[in-house]
This record gives C-alpha cells, sequence and structure tokens, in this order.
C-alpha cells in the first residue's frame, strides 16, 4: 500500500503540474486515522491527501456537483467505484470530459467497526502484512486478519480489474488482488428460508433502528435525483414519525426500489449508515432476482447496455412467479 | 361504550384495484352491465395503462387502509400504447418478491391480465381475491396509524 501511495502521489503531481487538472477527488483523514473521509483538493493541500485501508468511502457519486467546471476534475477511482462511474456516466450524470478518471489499485478496505469488535482500539495506524493486518494502537501493536475486517463490500470483491478510467497507475494485470471471502448472496438465501413471520421479525427489527438522517440517501452513487421524492413535503414523508413503523418499511422499499437495475452493489449505504442497518440486503434482493428472473447483469459493467427495468422480453415470467415460490 | 361499539364492527376488508382504461376498466363496466356481482368493497382506481402504477402507490394504499392491492391492465401484447404492460410486469414481479422478503403476506398483492371482453374474468377474478384478503384479515403489517380513523 505505501508503494502504491508514493505511485499515485507522484502520478497526481504530474497529472497537476502538466494542467491536465486542477483539482483532486480523494480522501482526507479525520480527527482520527480511520475517519477517512472524501474530500476535493488542489495543489495547495495536496499533501494532506491519503490513501490507506480506511479509504472506502466511494468518490463518484461527489463528481456529480464536483465535475462541472471548465476544468478536469482528477478522480481517484477504486476497480469497484468505477462500477458506480460508468452507471452515473451511462445515466448523464456525469460528463466524462470533465473528469480525468485515473483507475488506483485497491487490496481490499477495512471496517473500523470490525476491528473495534475485535478488541482493538486507540487505533493510530494501519499495515498490510500479506493476510493479516498489523495494527498500530497508543497502547502497542495489534495484529488481525484481514478477511475478519474487510468492509461487507470486499468481503465479495467484483475482481480487481477498473471498468472505466481514462489511465491506470499501474495495469490491471499487475494489480495486487483481493481474495473474495464470502458468498455474496449467502445472507439474503438466509433470510429467504425463514418462515414469513420470522422475515418480518427480522426486519421490524432492523428497520425500526432507522433514524431517517438520509446518509444511505446521501451516499448512494445511484441516487442522484435533483429533487428526491422523499424531499417533497406535501407528501407528508419527511418527517420521523415515532409511532408508526409504516414509513421506515416505505423509506427503504422504495429507495431500494429506485436504484433497482442502477445499484452497482458497492455497499454504501450499509457502510455510512450510523445505525447499521444491513440495507444492502435490500438491494441484493434485487440484483438476486433480477438475476434470477431476467438473466445475469451488473450494473455499471458498461455505459450502453439498457437496464433490466428499462427494457422487457415477451417471455418474462408473470408476477405469480412470487406466489408460486415455495415458503 | 365507544369502545364496544367498535369492536362490534364486522370486519369488511378494502381491496383497491388499479385498472387500466383500456382493457380492464372496460372489463369492470361490462361486468357491471352483464349483471355480473362482485363485491362492492373493490375499489377500482382507472389509471392510463398499468405502466402508469407506481410502486409508491400500491404502498401508499396499503397505508391508507387498504388489505389488499390488485393491478389489472391489458394482457401483455395487447397494450393500448404497445409495451407499457411489460414494464408493469418486470416492476411489479420485483416489488411483490420485495413485500415477501420483508415478511408481509404475499397473497395481498397481485396482478391480473383483463381484457376489455372479459367481464366475466373480471368478476371472478374480484371475488377470488376478496375471499383470500377476507381470509387473511386485517392488513397490520404495513398500516400506518396516523391514517386510521
Amino acid at each position: 500500500m505505501r508503494e502504491i501511495k508514493e505511485l499515485l502521489v507522484q502520478k497526481i503531481n504530474e497529472l497537476l503540474d502538466n494542467g491536465t487538472v486542477d483539482r483532486v477527488a480523494g480522501w482526507k483523514a479525520g480527527e482520527f486515522c480511520y475517519d477517512a473521509a472524501p474530500a476535493v483538493f488542489t495543489k495547495e493541500n495536496i499533501d494532506e491527501l491519503l490513501y490507506n485501508g480506511f479509504c472506502g468511502a466511494n468518490q463518484s457519486k461527489f463528481l456529480v456537483n464536483a465535475a462541472t467546471t471548465e476544468n478536469r476534475i482528477l478522480a481517484l477511482l477504486k476497480p469497484c467505484d468505477t462500477y458506480s462511474y460508468n452507471q452515473l456516466v451511462k445515466e448523464h450524470r456525469v460528463d466524462p470530459s470533465r473528469v480525468y478518471a485515473l483507475g488506483i489499485p485497491c487490496t481490499g478496505m477495512v471496517d473500523v467497526n470490525k476491528i473495534k469488535a475485535l478488541g482493538i482500539t486507540g487505533i493510530t495506524g494501519i499495515e498490510e502484512d500479506g493476510e493479516n493486518l498489523k495494527i498500530a494502537t497508543i497502547y502497542g501493536d495489534a495484529s488481525c486478519k484481514k478477511c475478519d475486517v474487510l468492509l461487507e463490500r470486499c468481503m465479495v470483491c467484483k475482481g480487481k480489474n477498473h471498468v472505466a478510467g481514462d489511465e491506470m497507475l499501474i495495469p490491471d494485470e499487475e494489480a495486487p488482488e483481493t481474495p473474495s471471502c464470502a458468498d455474496r448472496m449467502a445472507e439474503v438465501a438466509r433470510l429467504e428460508a425463514m418462515t414469513e413471520e420470522e422475515r418480518f421479525n427480522f426486519w421490524r427489527e432492523q428497520l425500526s433502528k432507522c433514524i431517517r438522517c438520509n446518509a444511505c440517501r446521501n451516499a448512494c452513487p445511484a441516487c442522484t435525483c435533483r429533487t428526491c421524492v422523499f424531499d417533497n413535503a406535501k407528501s407528508g414523508l419527511a418527517a420521523k414519525v415515532n409511532n408508526t413503523d409504516f414509513e421506515e418499511n416505505m423509506f427503504h422499499i422504495i429507495r431500494a426500489f429506485h436504484v433497482a437495475g442502477r445499484c452497482t452493489d458497492c455497499g454504501e449505504c450499509s457502510r455510512v449508515c450510523p445505525q447499521n442497518i444491513p440495507l444492502h440486503l435490500l438491494n441484493r434482493k434485487f440484483i438476486k432476482d433480477i438475476n434470477e428472473f431476467y438473466g445475469e447483469f451488473q450494473a455499471g459493467a458498461d455505459t450502453t447496455t439498457k437496464g433490466p427495468l428499462t427494457s422487457f422480453t415477451k417471455e418474462d415470467c408473470e408476477p405469480s412467479i412470487v406466489m408460486e415460490r415455495g415458503e | 361504550m365507544q369502545v364496544n361499539e367498535i369492536e362490534k364492527k364486522e370486519y369488511t376488508p378494502l381491496i383497491v384495484a388499479f385498472c387500466c382504461n383500456w382493457c380492464s376498466y372496460a372489463g369492470a363496466d361490462l361486468a357491471g352491465s352483464s349483471r355480473l356481482n362482485y363485491p362492492a368493497n373493490v375499489k377500482i382506481i382507472r389509471v392510463p395503462c398499468s405502466c402508469r402504477v407506481n410502486p409508491l402507490f400500491i404502498l401508499r394504499a396499503f397505508q391508507r387502509g387498504a388489505d389488499g392491492v390488485i393491478m389489472c391492465g391489458c394482457h401483455p401484447g395487447d397494450c393500448h400504447y404497445s409495451t407499457g404492460n411489460y414494464y408493469a410486469r418486470r416492476r411489479m414481479t420485483l416489488l411483490f418478491s420485495m413485500l415477501d422478503y420483508l415478511g408481509i403476506e404475499r397473497a395481498r398483492t397481485r396482478v391480473e391480465w383483463v381484457s376489455a371482453a372479459e367481464g366475466a374474468k373480471f368478476a371472478a377474478v374480484m371475488n377470488e381475491f376478496a375471499e383470500t384478503i377476507n381470509r387473511l384479515g386485517e392488513n397490520r403489517k404495513l398500516r400506518d396509524l396516523r391514517c386510521e380513523k
């Protein structure tokens, strides 16, 4: 990771100096080293750029607002971010002529909450060590298995290949690989196998934690409507009411539905959720259904294929297929 | 006193039927003019095309107290606008699957294709659906307390 960072800084300086770009969308450390948050840099503060195992945030969403000026902005895209980028380009939400997309390698991003859950606190730094992670803390060094602390999306890594980008920092063939260490649909299948009552209770328990902070919506690269249906004051949906669970259900069903067929399964929704609701399970259910009913589809794999909800075949299954499925 | 009165009230399910203007609504009309019986608690909402039915409409109906929601449109291939119901079919399949995933009774939602000539089918479908909803009882999982009277 350290070599990658050095290479990256060198490349960024080169692009800033030759005038290809005038700004860089990257990550910046917050109060703690694991608080890496997206930020825009110029030549003056580029030395604050961070790229380590905590840079999980997907940059592509920020390009919707940032990539609107005459001068190009440099976007640092990890392999999975390029799917979201492609999807935004496909929907004309990002103008690729205003972006210089640099594909950067990724070895899997970690979820700090999972590290903390292992009892490792006071984290001050992180270093890769093959299959393990060396974690520096104020109490001394600790280590843990990388597979145990990866972000949900990195557990089911889409691979090291970038599907978009004007240039690659290092060719994909030479890039390090993140081994996939979980079955993507296992949790969805587990829920499907439950009884109706168990499923209802599971989701009530999860969704009742929702505080309607809209973080999932704001971080989602697929949620880029200029006026969101949930921002309509007249709809009566704007406020979180304590006495009803309908709203939580509806908000999440509709949000998942609005991104169905466009969701690249980047997992930002679950990553940013302050209440740790497994929102990706709703999106993955749609992905699973689409794959089963209408054929394998990966949103953002290219910029031309029509989405499954904006196309059809005459032989599509009837909605009664849902009723016919066994309990 | 008041509470007792409410308790005594017999439960009658409320069913919302979204019917496309060109086929199913005319089918409902035919059922009526042919003097075919279908339950009075089926409330029909006329839409220009089954494709007009936004998933939010279905949830909204449940919020406002519906116990069952059925969507009727032209048979696939017969859409007045050529392709509308093909899109609606995909959308509803995914929505129903999602409702099922969240643990909401899957029999509360249904899609039926009813043409303008199928008055008898319309009545039969509504009778059968009303029976299903009657058996399931009140919709408690997708209700909004604010909307209750």
